[in-house]
């Protein structure tokens, strides 16, 4: 079942007046319970697709629709139900604990003053222990090493209780180990937890070992989408970079050197 | 919370302390005995202890501990809302704004630049609306540049170059007023918590306790901010109108105090860093009470020094900044090791 489809969507960002377009029009699906990851070279529309998915960009035509309904056309606080987001965005909440950073994933239910129930702890809790840092409940974020900083930020999005989470390149600055863990994890929600997960990254070798779907962005702004496995044998593999010389060896799963 | 329960009782502890060494000491030796008399309402052998206590010291108190909650709960929003530890009132220039605000109305009503806050209602108010839209425009100017100038850094070096510019307008202005305006307005300069008269009292009061009540109502979307504007939003906070709430608070807060008091450096920069140093947290539903007492605390102790020079009363503003320079010094070198900063 598709949570979130776009309609005609061209996204792009406004520069010296002008509307840029970057890709379009786009028809996606992002579907519960599969992990789908986006994958172009740098500046191919990445970000600014997620941005407009998240309503962080107005589209520049077309519509995105989750559970049916434009997304631009609910409050901040209905959005905040459907999609929880993780970026790469500094945070200044090293002065939090863990506990109180998760916690923040429950604004989006809780009244005025922000007050947490019972419930809304049990829910805290759990996050935490899904993503395997309940360890460091007590603990300073600024006391986290990067990976645990992004597992810290994965609980609060899964605190969030939303059918879908979107992550802006969520394994960057992370070593291969905590990349693999995090990419695991986040294959983990979408099987068990039945969310729709989707995840922009460079780190192509791990998501294509793990994405159930790929939305793969190439060199000339197309975006060729569908279940991974049936994509990695499609020519459009080859056409990702602009580099020459570069080709995808659906063998090893990566991209190696061809003269 | 074991630590908040003990901050928040000795903050306490001490606020009381401070205000029973404020009634007991001052400019004239009042034996305590006497103080307790003229407190519990009994005559006192002498009638001019009676007006020092009743009218100089007790007002003084009182305005010393809002005015220092204020400012430290001003400097607490401006730093979340701008993402940016070292910000404050003074440093961002609402403070300066605030006081060429009541410059110019003082100007306009063809008085002289000095009484700050004439006898009248009528001008009294007008200097308040003065004060008011003075930090109003500082704090749009901020807002437009924080577009452009991402870099905090930058920001605060705008906040002071904004606080220059108004500084010169003041200058200028003074230039054109009388002797005893101009005279006025340095003693203005100085910084004093002892213009507040009992019966501007409840007209200062009420704004500021209105004001601090308000941030209370704010915990909620500062701790979302603490993530940035793109998580705030995502928690379902609406980052351009909670901004504007905020500043508008900040406004209020810092323009009432300078109107009532002179621009007051420091506090607002500093108790924010006592209250995050001593509680360990930036979680503002601690973070919030701590720093409203903190501020009251310190105010409090700059009072009671300012009252108790050797040779008469020693300008707040000779105090301020020697409490507070070494603590933003201790905080900026060590903010590798400061988990707020990270």
């Amino acid at each position: 079942m598709s949570i979130l489809i776009t309609d005609g969507l061209h996204v792009g960002y406004r520069h010296n007046k002008k509307q840029v377009t970057l890709l379009g029009p786009l028809n996606l699906r992002l579907s519960a319970g599969r992990l789908a990851v986006l994958i172009g070279q740098n500046g191919a529309g990445k970000s600014t697709l997620i941005r407009t998915l998240t309503c962080a960009l107005p589209p520049v035509a077309g519509r995105v629709l989750v559970a049916g309904e434009n997304v631009r056309e609910q409050s901040q606080r209905e959005r905040s139900r459907l999609i929880a987001l993780v970026s790469t965005e500094r945070i200044q909440a090293g002065g939090l604990t863990v506990t109180e950073l998760v916690s923040l994933g429950r604004q989006p239910h809780t009244d005025f003053l922000g007050r947490l129930s019972d419930e809304d702890h049990q829910i805290v809790m759990e996050a935490m222990s899904d993503v395997g840092i309940m360890h460091k409940a007590e603990s300073y974020v600024a006391s986290l090493s990067d990976g645990e900083r992004q597992k810290a930020m994965i609980a609060r999005a899964l605190a969030q209780q939303t059918p879908i989470i979107i992550l802006d390149e969520p394994t960057a600055f992370l070593d291969v180990a905590s990349r693999i863990e995090t990419m695991q994890l986040l294959a983990k929600l979408a099987h068990e937890g039945g969310k729709a997960v989707l995840l922009s990254t460079h780190d192509l070798a791990q998501s294509l070992r793990q994405a159930d779907d790929l939305w793969l962005i190439t060199r000339d702004r197309e975006v060729v989408t569908g279940a991974t496995a049936d994509v990695i044998h499609t020519a459009a593999m080859n056409d990702l970079f602009t580099t020459p010389h570069i080709a995808f060896n659906p063998t090893i799963l990566d991209y190696q050197w061809r003269d | 919370m074991r630590r908040y329960g003990i901050i928040m009782t000795s903050l306490l502890v001490a606020l009381l302390l401070l205000a029973v060494a404020c009634l007991l000491f001052g400019s004239v030796a009042i034996p305590a005995t006497d103080v307790l008399d003229i407190l519990l309402g009994r005559s006192s052998a002498n009638r001019a202890w009676e007006i020092i206590v009743l009218h100089s010291r007790l007002p003084m108190i009182v305005t010393a501990a809002l005015a220092g909650a204020a400012l430290a709960v001003s400097g607490l929003l401006l730093q979340t809302t701008f993402n940016n530890p070292l910000a404050g009132p003074s440093i961002l220039g609402v403070s300066t704004g605030a006081g060429l605000g009541v410059a110019i109305v003082m100007l306009a009503m063809g008085g002289t630049l000095g009484g700050f806050l004439g006898d009248s209602l009528g001008s009294y108010l007008a200097t308040l609306v003065g004060a008011l839209l003075g930090a109003g425009v500082v704090l749009a100017i901020l807002i437009v540049m924080a577009q452009w100038v991402r870099s905090s850094t930058m920001l605060l070096i705008v906040g002071v170059l904004v606080s220059y510019l108004a500084s010169s307008v003041i200058s200028l202005l003074n230039s054109v007023a009388s002797e005893e305006g101009v005279h006025n307005y340095v003693a203005w300069g100085f910084g004093n918590f002892s213009g507040v008269s009992s019966e501007q009292m409840p007209l200062f009061a009420a704004l500021i306790l209105v004001a601090l009540a308000a941030s209370t109502l704010m915990v909620k979307p500062l701790n979302a901010l603490l993530l940035g504007t793109r998580y705030a939003e995502n928690l379902g906070v609406n980052t351009h109108r909670v901004r504007q709430l905020l500043l508008v608070i900040t406004g209020v807060l810092t323009a009432v105090v300078t109107a009532y008091c002179g621009p007051i450096g420091f506090l607002g920069l500093v108790v924010p860093h006592i209250a995050r140093l001593s509680l360990a947290t930036a979680n503002h539903s601690r973070l919030l009470p701590a720093t409203m007492l903190a501020g009251a605390d310190v105010a409090l102790l700059c009072a009671l020094l300012s009252v108790n020079g050797p040779h008469g009363v020693i300008p707040l503003n000779a105090i301020t900044p020697v409490i507070g320079v070494p603590i933003i010094l201790y905080v900026i070198i060590n903010r590798k090791k400061i988990q707020y900063f990270n």
